[in-house]
């Protein structure tokens, strides 16, 4: 298998049954987003199996600094944090090379957005976002403060978990993904319409992240785990040759 | 452990938000600074080779309403058809074949400047001109994939592998309308939902 070009490659069906289904009447927003057809199940085609290639030129050296990447007059406020994980794909196959964007609320849960119409203050030395390259062994990591919780429009009194938006591109556009971490020990997980959307409870657990004391810098910042799986890459094992699977 | 089969699970998918823009399109998000230019914002240069084109509309949800606060990606190949993906070092250097846009946050138009893509050999076939097309947004819990083709293309389309599986009742949702008045720009509505739902795939 290693030597047929991984543009070759096809991948293992998505399992849509592990992901949320499209109509999630509790989350309200989904309710007129939601594709009413099946979706047509196709192999994948050369469009699919490659995808846009980032090199790590492209970062700036604060693109992963979200305490320092906005700072005007000060650094960002709120508990300093690392998040850092490994990108694998379903085979373990460490993923280098993946652009990995991230973007979050402020220490009281306020986006940086104009739409955005929380009472929680803006601080002024928070932007939100960052983004990283994974290295040859396929992780990522930055630096940044805990988000907090915010209420949002849904039902009368609902509360999003601390979170962060991942956005992950791989090597192909088949392994394209959008999803969001959360904290370890976080009772308001289980209790949000978003995060409910995931049928499966093991698959929500997936998307928690562990408080990694170990890795805790001291007197700076807590340390949290959060490692990523992308689509893997099929055996073409009869199709062209046997060896390497 | 023997006879393992994958140790792992695909990380499931969340919405992206009504935020998205601040960590995929942060400048067009007013948030300048971070770094200088939105990714996937400029699709070609004077040294892109091929048909420069314009691509827009609306995202519409299933009451009819444009959705203002979608985010849209483009892929695609160049104009001899190849991707430029570490795999294929003949592809134009100049082209990414990777675009990214915010719908209009009041209108909820979008609007790609590119370059027509040429025909990609696949397997031995050849697949008409298209270019995948991918959306989050608020209330989409998994990125929706579609893909565009182009009504002046009406021969390659006829021999194209996977339109030939699109029900022929719904090929129109896929097909990019030339402008009448201005054959360098084309209309591509995608609907979420409802009659003329546009075909999404699971690829």
């Amino acid at each position: 298998m290693r030597n047929i070009p991984a543009n070759q490659q096809s991948f293992y069906a998505r399992d849509r049954g592990w992901h949320p289904p499209a109509f999630t009447p509790d989350y309200k927003s989904s309710v007129l987003r939601s594709p009413r057809q099946a979706l047509l199940s196709l192999e994948t085609t050369a469009t699919e199996r490659s995808g846009p290639v980032f090199g790590h030129a492209m970062l700036g050296p604060l693109d992963n600094d979200l305490i320092l990447n906005y700072a005007k007059t000060g650094e960002a406020i709120g508990q300093r944090i690392i998040v850092y994980g490994q990108v694998l794909d379903e085979d373990g196959r460490p993923q280098a090379g993946t652009l990995v964007e991230f973007w979050q609320a402020n220490a009281g849960g306020r986006y940086r957005h104009k739409k955005e119409g929380y009472v929680a203050a803006l601080d002024p030395n928070f932007g939100g976002c960052g983004r990283a390259i994974t290295d040859r062994d396929g992780y990522y990591s930055f630096r940044t403060i805990r988000p907090g919780a915010y209420p949002w429009p849904n039902g009368v009194n609902d509360w999003r978990p601390a979170h962060i938006h991942f956005s992950l591109f791989g090597h192909a556009f088949a392994q394209r993904l959008i999803t969001q971490m959360y904290f370890e020990g976080d009772p308001m997980i289980w209790q949000c319409p978003i995060v409910k959307t995931i049928n499966d409870p093991s698959a929500i657990e997936q998307l928690v992240a562990r408080l990694d004391r170990g890795n805790t810098v001291p007197m700076d910042a807590l340390a949290y785990r959060f490692d990523m799986v992308l689509r893997g890459r099929r055996s073409t094992l009869f199709e062209n040759r046997l060896e390497g699977n | 452990m023997l006879n393992r089969l994958r140790p792992f699970r695909e990380t499931p998918s969340q919405t992206a938000g009504p935020y998205v823009h601040i960590g995929c399109t942060p400048n067009h998000a007013e948030i300048r600074g971070v770094w200088a230019e939105d990714l996937g914002a400029r699709m070609v240069t004077d040294a892109t080779g091929g048909e420069r084109i314009t691509i827009e509309g609306h995202v519409y949800d299933g009451a009819g309403a444009p959705v203002t606060d979608a985010l849209i990606e483009l892929w695609q190949a160049d104009a001899d058809g190849r991707f430029p993906s570490a795999e294929d070092s003949q592809a134009d250097p100049a082209f990414t074949g990777f675009g990214r846009q915010a719908s209009d946050g009041a209108t909820g138009l979008y609007r790609f400047e590119t370059i027509k893509p040429g025909r990609v050999a696949d397997g031995g076939r050849l697949q008409a001109p298209h270019i995948l097309v991918w959306i989050v947004a608020r209330g989409i819990n998994i990125g929706l994939t579609t893909r565009l083709y182009f009504s002046d293309e009406a021969a390659a389309n006829a021999e194209d592998p996977v339109l030939a599986r699109v029900p022929p009742p719904r090929r129109e949702t896929l097909i990019a309308r030339r402008d009448a008045a201005d054959p360098r720009r084309y209309r591509f509505d995608i609907r979420l939902q409802g009659e003329d739902e546009t075909v999404f795939f699971d690829i």
